[in-house]
This record gives C-alpha cells, structure tokens and sequence, in this order.
C-alpha cells in the first residue's frame, strides 16, 4: 500500500487547492512545499480573477487576505518619451465573481495552504522534491533528500520552472521564445496616498498595465498593481528578444520606473522586496501532456497561463486546473484505477472549461506578439506623434485633422498598419 | 554591446531575506574553455538575470555569485543545455524568501 492517496507538489494556487478539495473528500493527502512557508518562493503581478476562487471558496472575500479590489482597469501604450492612458471604470467590476482582486502571494498563498490544512491534508515546507519514484513509467512516488514517499497519484504543482515534468511526462524544456522573465518591486506607501494618486475610493484598487516600449523597443510590457498600503510595480521581457538588447532587463526596469508618467504615483515609496520570477507565454503549443499513469500536472507546471499584454491570466487557470486535477483524483480513487486512461477526466474537463477553451482561442497571440515588433516601438511612437500633432498648440498654422491623425501612420506605412490590425484581430 | 548602467541591483537584492547555503552552490557554470560560444552565451544571461548576477567587468572578464539568487530560472531556459553546469532548486529551507511576493 502507497503512503498517501496523493501527495502534491507545490504550495501555490493549483497545489493547495487541489489539496484542499482531496483533503475535503477525505482522501490522505500530503502537500510538499520547498519554500519554508507557502508563498516565500512565489511571486505574481498580480490579481486574480475570482470566478475561479468563488467556485472553491464561495465566501473568500471574507476569510482570504485580499489586497483591494480592481475597480479601475488602466491601459496605456507607453513610448520613452509620452504615455497615452485608457482608464476605464465600471459597476460590473464591483459584482462578485466577475470582479478582481489584486493579491501578495506571501499573505495570500498561506491562507490557502492553510485551508488544506484545516480539511486534513499534511504539509511539509521547506523540502524540494528531487526526483519522482518510477515504474514502467507510472509515477509512484517522489524522492525528497534521503527519504521516499509513495503515493497513488501524485499531482505536480510546482510552477513555470518545474524540474520533474520531464521525467513524469516527457515535458520539453520551454524556449526562449515562449517564456519571459518578470520583475517587480513592492513599493510601500500609505493607503490614502496611494488611493489620491491613482484616483480611487478607499479600499478600491486599480490594475494599470503598460503595453508598447516599457523594454527598450523589445518584446515586453509592465504593469503597477495597487495594493492596501504598497504598489507592485513590475515589468516582464520575452527571453528570445531580451537577449538581443543593449540593455540588461534590471535597467530597463529601472528606467521604467524613471518615467514621467511612472515616477508620480510611487514618488518617496520605500521599495521594500524585489522578486523575479518566469512568467509562460507561450500559450496552448507549449502544453505538454498534462497526464499519465499515477500522475497530473497543473498549473503553470502545465503552462496553463495567457498574457495578451493587457490581461494576464495565470493563477485563475492553476485554481480551476487544481481544483479538476483533485476531481479527476477522487473518482480515479474511488474507482480503484488511476491509470492515465482513467486520469484523462482531467484533461476532459479542462477541455470542457474556460482554461483550455481560452489557450485555444488565443493560440495564435504569443507568435504575433513575437512577430510584430512595431507594437513595441514603432507604434508607440506613431500615437505619440498622433497624440502631439492633436494637442500641441504651438502658434504654427494648424494642419487638417486628418493630417494630424495620418501623417505619422504613413511614417509606420499604411499597409504595415492594417496588416498588423488585420493580425492582432485574428489572433485575439 | 552592452550600455551604461546605472542602477545598483545589489542593493536591491539586499532588501530581500535569503538564508544561502554556503556548502553547495545550486546554480554552477562550465569552465570557459569546456563550452563552445561561452562568451555569447554568457552575455545572454547578464543581459537577462533580473537579479544581476552574472557580470562582465571593464576588462571583459566574467564573474558568477549565486548568493542573490532569485530562483526564477531564466539562465535554466537560456543556457541550461550550453554554459550552464548544473541548475538545481537550493538544498532544504536555503534560498530565497519573499515575505510579500
Ligand atoms: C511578473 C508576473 C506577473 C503575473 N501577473 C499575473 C496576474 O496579474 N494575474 C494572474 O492571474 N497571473 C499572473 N501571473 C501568473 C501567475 O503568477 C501564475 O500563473 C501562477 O502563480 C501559477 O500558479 P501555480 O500554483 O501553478 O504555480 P506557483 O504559484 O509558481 O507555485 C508552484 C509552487 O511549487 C513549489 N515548488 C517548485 N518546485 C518544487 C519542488 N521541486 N519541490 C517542492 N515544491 C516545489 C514552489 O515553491 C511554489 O510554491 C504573473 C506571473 C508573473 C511572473
Ligand atoms: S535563476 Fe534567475 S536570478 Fe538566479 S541566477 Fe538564474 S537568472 Fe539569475
């Protein structure tokens, strides 16, 4: 007889989920964390989008440490030297369950592994799991220091740079062109500074994220996250393109942050961490198989994450991916099988959702990002210049609206213009 | 070639907690001479290593210090197969430790 049921991998978002509804089934479940706490090894932007909480959690806004929720979504297309901004608003993003809530994973990801443990499953921090115990190429088991511990079914939840879904699944190492690095610093200010600033009723949040040359001329963007008293500010750069710039990503960063439209809202915060972590970009042709016997993976572990640039999603795919994982677990249990022919509930039900359904729809995104580098410096500077010839008003005589409006879309050359547009439309 | 920098990541590095394991160095380089392309390669991973370590000095000599480590794997992805000797998680409770993340 096996040790556990199951034994998880990783104490982030799809791992103590999972945990959490096997441990709630009643299943013997034992989570193995290598960080010392749940969430000191993890970092996002981020918020998360709660539909995918609220199904697990249904009064999460209550109990989980929540930083504000998003209530103004910021856009803007940034170049060196200008920044044009959409702001919008609106009552929806007040309705639960379609809202957003921007989170810290130290504070947020220990509540979470906390509520796996309050329904029973076990957990060990501070202890890497090495290696996976095989056989015939069904997972058994997996090797931490001296000790092997055998399970059933053993879930991986252990991230973007997973180093044992390889051996569980025969997944790749990703390529360059399909991760980026991200960045962040956590920038404390008090609440009401932060709320003046950024425009926002008490205890409300705003996500701003910044499309265009935030990296140089490369492919990237940043983003600022508001939170109760700090703001994450963080910027994200495509590994292939990154290393042909002349500028390392810790400078670009930095200059970032210098810009004018940067510089106000965090002006005298005291940065007081700074994280890196790898974000999947590569969207549904960098999943791997995501089942085999004894074993599924989930989360970024299974890339299941999307960054359009204006939107990134990642941790409302590792709650839901966690949440099925430990579905398709229990009845496996029960039904005494857990060959991948019986694990490939898992992957049906993520067919049948919103997380593969979304890789799907967005397939064609990560490629045109990657072969459309005028978003990140032509175009920026095309609105810019749009932007001048609308506003400035210098004494010169004026020239025609469309002029104003046109003449810098012929610097990038129309053709070009409406072949990106045609792109960028059918791959979103 | 690589710009001007300005900024001082060492310094940022320091506002985080780390516990570094001083026995074992979890992320290890090939000598110079036993990977084809080491300088390109390397150069790579200063332009990407968000936490700076990987470093050039005037003279064009590099250098590698694992004590700041971030864990994020980015020199894994870029060089795992060329410069890079080995690249494991650090050993039991060693490492990086964000309190916010
Ligand atoms: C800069 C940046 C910005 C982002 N912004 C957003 C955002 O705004 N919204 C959003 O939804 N998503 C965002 N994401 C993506 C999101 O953070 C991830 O998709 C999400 O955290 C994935 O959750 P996970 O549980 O799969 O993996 P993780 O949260 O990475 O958890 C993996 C866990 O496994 C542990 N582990 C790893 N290996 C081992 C091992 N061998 N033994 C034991 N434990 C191990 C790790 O320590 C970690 O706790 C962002 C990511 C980045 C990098
Ligand atoms: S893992 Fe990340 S932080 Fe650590 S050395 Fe490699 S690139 Fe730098």
């Amino acid at each position: 007889m096996a040790d556990f049921d199951v034994i998880v991998v990783g104490a982030g978002c799809a791992g103590s989920v999972a945990a959490y509804q096997l441990a709630k089934a009643g299943k013997s479940v034992l989570m193995i964390e290598r960080g010392n706490y749940a969430g000191a090894k993890n970092m996002t932007g981020g918020r998360i989008y709660s539909h995918s909480l609220k199904k697990v959690f249904p009064d999460f806004e209550e109990e989980a440490p929540l930083e504000r929720r998003v209530t103004h979504e910021r856009i803007s297309l940034i170049d060196p030297e200008a920044n044009f901004t959409i702001d919008f608003t609106s009552d929806k993003m007040h309705t639960p369950g379609e809202d957003s809530w921007t989170v810290l994973r130290g504070p947020f990801d220990q509540w979470l592994a906390q509520q796996a443990e309050d329904a029973g499953a076990e957990c060990i921090y501070g202890i890497p799991v090495d290696d996976l115990v095989t056989e015939d190429g069904a997972v058994k088991g997996v090797v931490a220091g001296e000790d092997t511990l055998t399970a059933d079914i053993v879930i991986l939840a252990d991230g973007v740079n997973s180093l044992l879904t390889a051996k569980a699944v025969g997944a790749p190492t990703p390529q360059p062109h399909q991760m980026a690095v991200g960045l962040k610093e956590l920038i404390e200010l008090p609440a009401e500074v932060i709320e003046d600033r950024l425009l926002l009723a008490p205890g409300e949040g705003a996500a701003w994220l910044f499309a265009g040359d935030a990296t140089h001329g490369h492919v990237g963007g940043a983003f600022m996250y508001t939170n109760k008293d700090s703001i994450s500010l963080g910027l994200v750069a495509t590994l292939s393109d990154l290393v042909t710039a002349d500028t390392p990503v810790y400078q670009m960063f930095e200059d970032f942050k210098q810009h004018p439209a940067v510089a106000p809202p965090v002006k005298g915060g005291k940065v007081v961490e700074y994280s890196g972590h790898m974000v999947p970009e590569g969207g549904y042709a960098m999943v791997p198989k995501l089942v085999t016997d004894g074993c599924l993976v989930t989360g970024d572990a299974g890339m299941l994450c999307i960054n359009l640039g204006y939107c990134v999603r990642g941790m409302d795919f590792a709650v839901t991916s966690g949440d099925f994982a430990a579905q398709a677990a229990i009845e496996a249990l029960d039904a005494g099988d857990v060959s991948a022919a019986k694990l490939a509930r898992y992957t049906q039900l993520l067919d049948g959702s919103y997380v593969m359904k979304d890789l799907r729809q967005f397939q064609k995104f990560p490629h045109f990002m990657e072969s459309t580098k005028r978003i990140f410096n032509e175009y920026p500077a095309m609105v810019r210049d749009m932007m001048n010839n609308l506003f400035i008003v210098d004494g010169e005589p004026c020239v025609p609206l469309r002029r104003k409006l046109m003449d810098p879309v012929k610097t990038v050359g129309i053709m070009n213009v409406l072949k990106d547009a045609k792109g960028g439309v059918t791959a979103l | 070639m690589i710009k001007d920098i300005t900024v001082n990541v060492d310094a940022k590095l320091s506002l985080n907690r780390y516990d570094v394991d001083e026995e074992a160095a979890h992320i290890e380089l090939k000598e110079p001479d036993a990977a084809p392309d080491f300088d390109r390669e390397f150069d790579k991973l200063v332009l990407a290593c968000p936490a700076g370590l990987y470093k050039r000095d005037a003279d064009g000599r590099t250098s590698f210090d694992y004590a700041g480590c971030l864990e994020c794997g980015t020199c894994r992805i870029l060089c795992g197969t060329t410069i890079l000797d080995h690249w494991n998680y650090p050993g039991p409770t060693k490492g990086v430790e964000y309190r916010w993340g």
